[in-house]
């Protein structure tokens, strides 16, 4: 059910984007900086798993949420409402994962 | 003491289902009016042809139910002093539901969603039975309480912006009502109604923005009965509950 | 066009979730994209971030930390709204959490000027 998977993703959602927004508050003192970044999350399974189960959940979560807009806004129906949940949901999820792959590997 | 010289102006939305607009009345301004007065006295001195509904006149049984300024209100609780504007108001059907004639609209959409939503009660008991003993205290019964002075009149209805987006969606009234039947312990088909709300065209639509129980003239909260269906469906599906082998 | 019914506080704050929700989608395309620089090495990244010390770009990240946190905060008062039992308070929970939005949003703020 739709409305399951959006709320149980909003549940993991909700400590990681607490931590990330502390995380943003913290780092942008002093400017932001690559190598900064990149020393800490190169390498670490903790910041692996942490942003790769951000990415998931944030997929499932921005694509059903954009379905219900796609639905009660712009009254999308059917086949071309799904495809516009799909491929967001399938566009986050692999820019996403590029994303942590990019900061994790090292 | 009565004012007869002040003039009201007031602007009624007059057609059918194929269109119409605003025609603009004056009637004679009192101290103590409702908007149920001001329709009548046009239909009566200005304009026989004006249609609207209207039955007991004093807030029991909401027939007269308009939008007044552009809020859903029942008509014959509402007094002018308190929404007229610079002494003009402005008097429409419901919204979200088809219009007959002028102020008058089509409630069987309505009714159809409340019985789509099983807003009706499945006895489990026949009259050789010993009554059910229901505790008034009980949680179940509190929630049940809490919600059934529902007297069907669509003010929530009209003021719900998921119904004005989603045609099937089943209505803040018809979920209600739902709800207080989940709570009822004597009630024998949970595990149907339960299916047939846990849906999108059911308590999933809402988006708690509770334009329904800001409106409601009986103070109800359809917004807290459709969070308590989420609730309960959500658990249902969960603990495998929801199925149709669930019974 | 916000209607007359429409005018109440928890209208709003429903508006601000999905609007919140829209710029936030919106975003993260950007954003992975951004991130996914560092894959060609740090000084790929770096050009990128120093572009982003802009008066005009800092005032964009300060309107999407405020997404970001007006999303969070009011998604977690829909949360609790549909999985606790009801509290008739929520109106103060949505002031709250709008509070706690800007409250973070200018601790962005202060910190990266």
């Amino acid at each position: 059910m739709l409305y399951l998977a959006q709320r149980i993703s909003a549940m993991i959602l909700a400590p990681l984007v607490l931590v990330h927004l502390v995380l943003i508050v913290y780092a942008i003192q002093g400017g932001l900086d690559a190598a900064e970044i990149l020393t800490r999350t190169r390498g670490s399974v903790i910041w692996g798993t942490f942003y790769g189960l951000f990415v998931v959940a944030v997929s499932v979560h921005a694509a059903i949420g954009l379905r219900t807009i796609g639905q009660e806004w712009l009254r999308l129906k059917g086949g071309v409402l799904d495809a516009l949940a799909l491929s967001a949901g399938l566009g986050l999820l692999v820019l996403g994962t590029r994303a942590v792959y990019a900061v994790v590997a090292a | 003491m009565r004012d007869n010289s002040r003039q009201l102006e007031v602007r009624v939305w007059r057609g059918d289902p194929s269109g119409g607009r605003h025609i603009d009345y004056r009637v004679p301004e009192l101290d103590n009016q409702t908007v149920l007065d001001v329709v009548t006295w046009i239909q009566r001195n200005s304009d026989p042809s004006l249609s609207y509904r209207f039955a007991c006149r004093v807030g029991m049984c909401g027939s007269c139910a308009m939008t007044v300024n552009g809020v859903p209100r029942w008509t014959c609780r509402t007094h002018v002093r308190k929404v007229a504007q610079d002494s003009a108001l402005t008097v429409e059907p419901l919204r979200n539901l088809p219009v007959i004639k002028d102020l008058a609209c089509d409630m069987s959409g309505f009714f159809d969603k409340w019985d789509r939503a099983m807003g009706r009660f499945h006895a489990t008991a026949n009259r050789y039975d010993a009554i059910a003993a229901i505790s008034p205290d009980s949680d179940r019964r509190r929630e049940a309480d809490a919600g059934i002075e529902c007297i069907n009149c669509a003010v929530c209805y009209a003021a719900c912006d998921v119904v004005a987006l989603r045609t099937d969606y089943l209505g803040p009234a018809a979920l209600n009502r739902a709800w207080t039947l989940v709570n009822d312990a004597r009630d024998g088909a949970q595990s149907a109604r339960l299916r047939t709300v846990a849906s999108d065209a059911g308590c999933h639509s809402c988006h708690s923005h509770q334009s329904c129980s800001t409106w409601c003239p009986n103070e109800l909260n359809p917004t807290a009965s459709i969070a308590g269906l989420k609730r309960t469906s959500s658990i249902a599906a969960l603990t495998g509950k929801l199925s149709r082998n669930a019974g | 066009m916000i209607r007359p019914h429409q005018r109440h506080a928890l209208r709003l704050a429903a508006l601000v979730h999905r609007l919140s929700g829209i710029g936030l989608a919106l975003f993260l395309p950007l954003h992975f994209y951004v991130l996914g620089m560092a894959i060609n090495g740090d000084q790929a990244l770096n050009g990128l971030l120093r572009w982003t010390e802009h008066p005009l770009l800092k005032t964009v990240e300060f309107g999407l930390v405020l997404f970001l946190a007006l999303h969070l905060f009011g998604g977690l008062r829909l949360l609790v709204l549909e999985f606790m039992p009801w509290r008739p308070a929520q109106k103060t929970y949505a002031a709250l959490a709008a509070a706690l939005s800007v409250f973070f949003a200018l601790l962005f703020l202060f910190r990266a000027v």
